[in-house]
């Protein structure tokens, strides 16, 4: 392994910002893989760091095949997550809405442009994402619908689930967009969850990685083949959304089979506890994604179901 | 009148209405109607003065209102009361949530509501204030696509400078960008700095606001004679100044002027030491339009945009 340091960004007042990546054998550049990239991201920079220590492992017991390349950047915003901040501190830009970047451009443009140059030219890539709202996911595999997309090979991670994802305007300026357009197979890998370290979620997708690698030649690992992956599009999920603005109390958690009708949530008043309303399945499904705040707006895509239907 | 054009009930206590303001000659006149919205972003808030101002000059000669003027001074309420410049509680631009949808989260619905209220105008005005780091002198921001119908319009707004600028697909999730595909003409003003009012250039949009209902023959009353803008419609004219390194940022010259080529437009310092760390010099000579205002810079900040070739005399 070999620790390297891919941007740096010097600061007045505080330590240069830097950003450093673990490379683990030498030749072509078969695989990268990221984690945080807002500050929030506790768990995809901890499953990052996780895998730095695994691929350690391999390393010392010779797993990894010669020739092959791979890096992984535990940490692309350790500025905004050392300030507890999920964007960048001093103009709260979003890094991921600014790829491909520009050298010559505003901070966060440079800082994407600095990485976008290492990372595209790996042949794969792997982000291990969040999503826009706080809740917990059925750990899946994300591609987004570029014409460039690589289903096949994302079945090889062996995650149940392959979510396609149709861009939309502001998607056009995220690394796994911009990542298929520059030729990388790229994937945005879910957890369970970003806030918090879910251990065990960790763990699962650290094995679904192991066995990509495995798959596509990069370790010498017992995990191999595909799984029957269920491909959907996110379109496809049914959201459940309170037509009231309360106290959220959950009922049910992520991956459990629940039946059309049944009880999902509860909407209290916020001040007289009383209930407002009960959110229910509205099709037999499991439970996708799950609202996790104490308090939510009416509308929100609080629970997501995936249809038996589909 | 006020009216509520959308409405969310937060979970304590406390309902979430975006309102307007209607101004309508008593017959309905000519029947056409501009629209004055300003407050997207929560931390600009020259647009203030100017709602203020149009409603104003209204009411203070109805006689001469021959249409609708509908003045929308806060589409983003909690940002502006809580000084933030997204929407509070979803850390998200309001100004990439357009065209909206009705079904989907509580953004959504509040610019699709939004979306659906504007529909109808003859012409609005989306005001914008930079944000807080660059002060920016009055003038039109015109995607590309809509420079036909636009820049006419934009002429008659008594701003300093017309600016058109490549179309990108980000900017597709825009109040203009939705209104402009909608046939809704709707220009965008970006003008002074963020979280401050700038008394003159309020006073100076309002003009170019009257003529503008005088044009729609929405007003008949006199109006001021508007000044000729600059008119930028090649992308690179327009040149980039960005901090070739983390300090802090003294401009030395203010935005309007004209500078020749390697003229010092600011420096940035180290308190530390007491020493300049770089000199800003303008790359080209020509109108600095924005200069930042802010201070403290980190490599990349923009510090300044000049329009080339561009001169005083």
């Amino acid at each position: 392994m070999e620790k390297v340091t891919l941007y740096t960004i010097p600061s007045l007042y505080r330590d240069d910002f830097r950003i450093e990546g673990y490379v683990f054998g030498k030749g072509e550049k078969s695989l990268c893989i990221l984690g945080n990239m807002r500050g929030n991201e506790y768990q995809q920079v901890y499953t990052c760091s996780q895998m730095v220590q695994v691929l350690k492992k391999l390393e010392e017991e010779k797993r990894l095949i010669q020739g092959k390349e791979i890096l992984v950047v535990p940490s692309l915003n350790p500025c905004s997550m050392n300030i507890g901040k999920r964007f960048w501190p001093t103009d709260n830009t979003d890094i991921n809405r600014m790829f491909p970047g520009y050298l010559l451009g505003e901070t966060t443009q440079r800082i994407a442009a600095g990485i976008f140059d290492t990372v595209s030219q790996y042949k794969n890539g792997i982000q291990l994402a969040s999503f826009y709202m706080p809740g917990k996911f059925s750990p899946h595999v994300r591609i987004m619908k570029t014409g460039f997309e690589n289903v096949e090979k994302a079945r090889t991670f062996g995650l149940p689930y392959i979510v396609l994802r149709m861009p939309k305007p502001y998607d056009t300026t995220t690394l796994n967009y911009n990542w298929q357009i520059w030729e990388t197979d790229a994937y945005s890998l879910y957890t369970t969850t970003t806030e918090q370290i879910d251990e065990e979620s960790s763990r699962n997708m650290i094995s679904s990685i192991l066995r990509f690698m495995s798959n596509n030649g990069m370790i010498v690992y017992p995990l191999e083949g595909k799984r029957d992956s269920k491909v959907f599009r996110d379109e496809e999920l049914i959201s459940v959304r309170p037509r009231t603005s309360g106290t959220f109390r959950n009922k049910i958690t992520v991956g459990q089979i629940v039946k059309k009708g049944e009880i999902l949530a509860w909407i209290l008043d916020t001040c007289e506890g009383n209930i407002l309303e009960e959110l229910k399945a509205p099709v037999d499904g499991k439970i996708f994604f799950q609202f996790s705040d104490p308090l939510v707006y009416a509308n929100t895509a609080a629970i997501k179901i995936l249809p038996d239907s589909i | 009148m006020i009216k509520t054009v959308a409405s969310v009930k937060l979970p304590v206590n406390e309902t979430l209405e975006i309102r307007k303001s209607r101004f309508s000659s008593e017959n309905g006149g000519n029947g056409k109607r501009i629209s004055i919205v300003t407050g997207i972003h929560g931390d600009e808030l020259e647009g203030q003065y100017v709602c203020y101002e149009v409603a104003r000059r209204i009411q203070e000669n109805p006689e001469y209102l021959h249409g609708t003027v509908d003045i929308y001074p806060a589409m983003n309420p909690l940002g502006i009361d809580s000084i933030t410049r997204g929407i509070p509680g979803f850390d998200l631009d309001m100004n990439r949530t357009f065209p909206g949808n009705a079904e989907g989260a509580m953004t959504e619905y509040l610019a699709k509501k939004i979306v659906e209220d504007l529909v109808g105008s003859d012409l609005c005005l989306d005001i914008h204030a930079s944000n807080i780091y660059l002060t920016e002198m009055p003038q039109i921001r015109i995607n590309e696509l809509h420079k036909e119908t636009l820049v006419p319009l934009a002429k008659i707004a008594n701003v300093d400078f017309i600016w058109v600028h490549g179309a990108s697909t980000v900017l597709e999730s825009t109040l203009a960008y939705s209104l402009n595909s909608r046939n809704v003409p709707t220009l965008v003003v970006e003008m002074g700095v963020g979280m401050r009012l700038t008394t003159e250039y309020g006073i100076q949009l309002t003009d170019g606001i009257f003529c503008l209902m005088k044009h729609l023959g929405i007003w008949s009353g006199e109006v001021k004679e508007v000044k000729k803008p600059l008119l930028s419609e090649d992308p690179d004219e327009v040149s980039y100044l960005n901090s070739p390194l983390s300090g802090i940022f003294l401009k030395e010259k203010l935005h309007g002027s004209y500078v020749q080529k390697g003229e010092e437009i600011g420096f940035i310092f180290n308190p530390f030491t007491g020493k300049k760390m770089a000199e800003i010099l303008a790359p080209e000579t020509g109108l600095l339009f924005t200069i930042r205002e802010y201070p403290v810079v980190d490599e990349g900040s923009l510090l300044a945009r000049i329009l080339k070739n561009h001169s005083d005399n």
